[in-house]
């Protein structure tokens, strides 16, 4: 039975990816290339640009791109509900135990010393972002000369027009898009 | 940092519903750069604009998402879900953060050839993550200036002090979550006691 085969190896890789983002990327390489030799290692390679390229998590992506090569829309649904299924489960738990629990003293003083925390981590996923952004490079590669002035100066505005105008995320986003792809064909 | 009963009009449960799963759906399927991408629009939208949760809710229930194994951006969908209508809340929330790339990708792996060799789409790639950047770093700025704001130095220092370590170090996120969680508890523990002295 493909279809069980496929909603436990992305079980596992649901259950056991901590940390998010590329951090999944080695899992789902030894589940579905070495482990159950789905995909060839270019075509996981074609997987991850595609990740990429588009919207949602890398994890969920991969399910989805694995599901529908070997077993058509129906395997791409069977994945994403393994993928999704552990943390599912783990998140309502924590969810359950912080409603009831938020209000004790004790779990105040808890949370109240990780709020800090998040805002450090958001801000190091900005960080990693913006250097992406403006220098198309990861942080530790960060070369000055790489600094792209169309990038910045979307950047610039937009940034005002949120902070000014109070200007919606998804406008900002595509507008920049489109606005800097015109400005490509242009210059 | 306390909790200020500041909750939102709540619609009724039917348009509530569908709310929850539009505004999902619409932050999954528009959200380019990871996870914490989508808890600033989550932020944006469920606490500035409809004031459904508190800033310190947000931030709890990131803690707790970045806590669970799997895909943050799915699991913030679930937490938020659950907070506000439990269980089915929970579960409209996951399908609405999953249908996108579900979708997406599908159509994608047909057309994936044309898609990747087509210059239009990769410049608008690029470009569009100079705005993703600028609404991430909206949230940060408003989120660093409350931290900054409670004027108390164990906290601002946890801050910066867990930026240094994610940024320079690499240190992980649990094993942050887990200091600073410690951190939050002595200090409680210690103001209690004063507390009983006096």
């Amino acid at each position: 039975m493909i279809y069980i085969r496929l909603f436990f190896a992305f079980f596992q890789i649901g259950l056991f990816s901590f940390g998010g983002g590329y951090a999944a990327v080695p899992l789902i390489q030894h589940q579905i290339v070495e482990t159950n030799h789905w995909l060839e290692m270019s075509q996981f390679a074609d997987l991850i640009t595609i990740a990429e390229m588009t919207p949602g998590p890398i994890a969920i992506n991969s399910a989805t791109f694995v599901g529908q090569q070997i077993a058509g829309f129906p395997g791409a649904v069977i994945c994403t509900l393994g993928c999704i299924f552990p943390s599912f489960i783990i998140v309502l738990l924590l969810s359950f135990l912080y409603m009831k629990y938020r209000n004790l003293k004790t779990m105040q003083g808890i949370l109240t010393g990780l709020r800090p925390a998040i805002v450090a981590m958001i801000a190091s996923a900005a960080l990693s972002l913006f250097v992406l952004a403006l220098f198309n490079s990861s942080l530790p590669d960060l070369k000055p000369e790489n600094f792209r002035i169309i990038e910045a100066v979307l950047f610039c505005i937009s940034l005002f027009l949120i902070r000014k105008y109070k200007i919606g995320p998804i406008p900002i986003i595509f507008g920049s898009g489109i606005i800097g792809t015109i400005l490509y064909m242009l210059f | 940092m306390s909790y200020q009963k500041k909750e939102g009009s709540l619609p009724d449960n039917c348009s509530m519903y569908w709310q929850l799963f539009k505004i999902t759906f619409f932050l999954s399927a528009c959200t380019f750069g990871g996870g914490f991408v989508i808890i600033s629009m989550m932020k944006k939208k469920f606490v500035e604009e409809l004031h459904w949760l508190t800033e310190e809710e947000m931030l709890d229930m990131t803690a707790i998402a970045q806590s669970s194994p799997g895909a943050l951006g799915v699991n913030i969908a679930i937490v938020v879900g659950y907070r506000l209508k439990k269980v089915k809340g929970a579960i409209v929330c996951t399908l609405a953060a999953v249908l996108p790339p579900l979708f997406i990708i599908s159509i994608i792996s047909v057309f994936y050839n044309q898609w990747k060799n087509n210059a239009y789409i990769a410049v608008a790639l690029q470009v569009m993550r100079a705005g993703v950047a600028a609404v991430i770093c909206d949230v940060v700025f408003s989120l660093a200036q409350n931290v900054i704001m409670t004027k108390q130095i164990l906290w601002i220092s946890l801050m910066i002090l867990s930026f240094i370590a994610t940024v320079f170090f690499h240190v992980s996120a649990v094993i942050i979550i887990l200091i600073c969680g410690a951190a939050g508890f002595l200090n409680s523990r210690s103001k209690n006691n004063k507390e009983k002295r006096i």
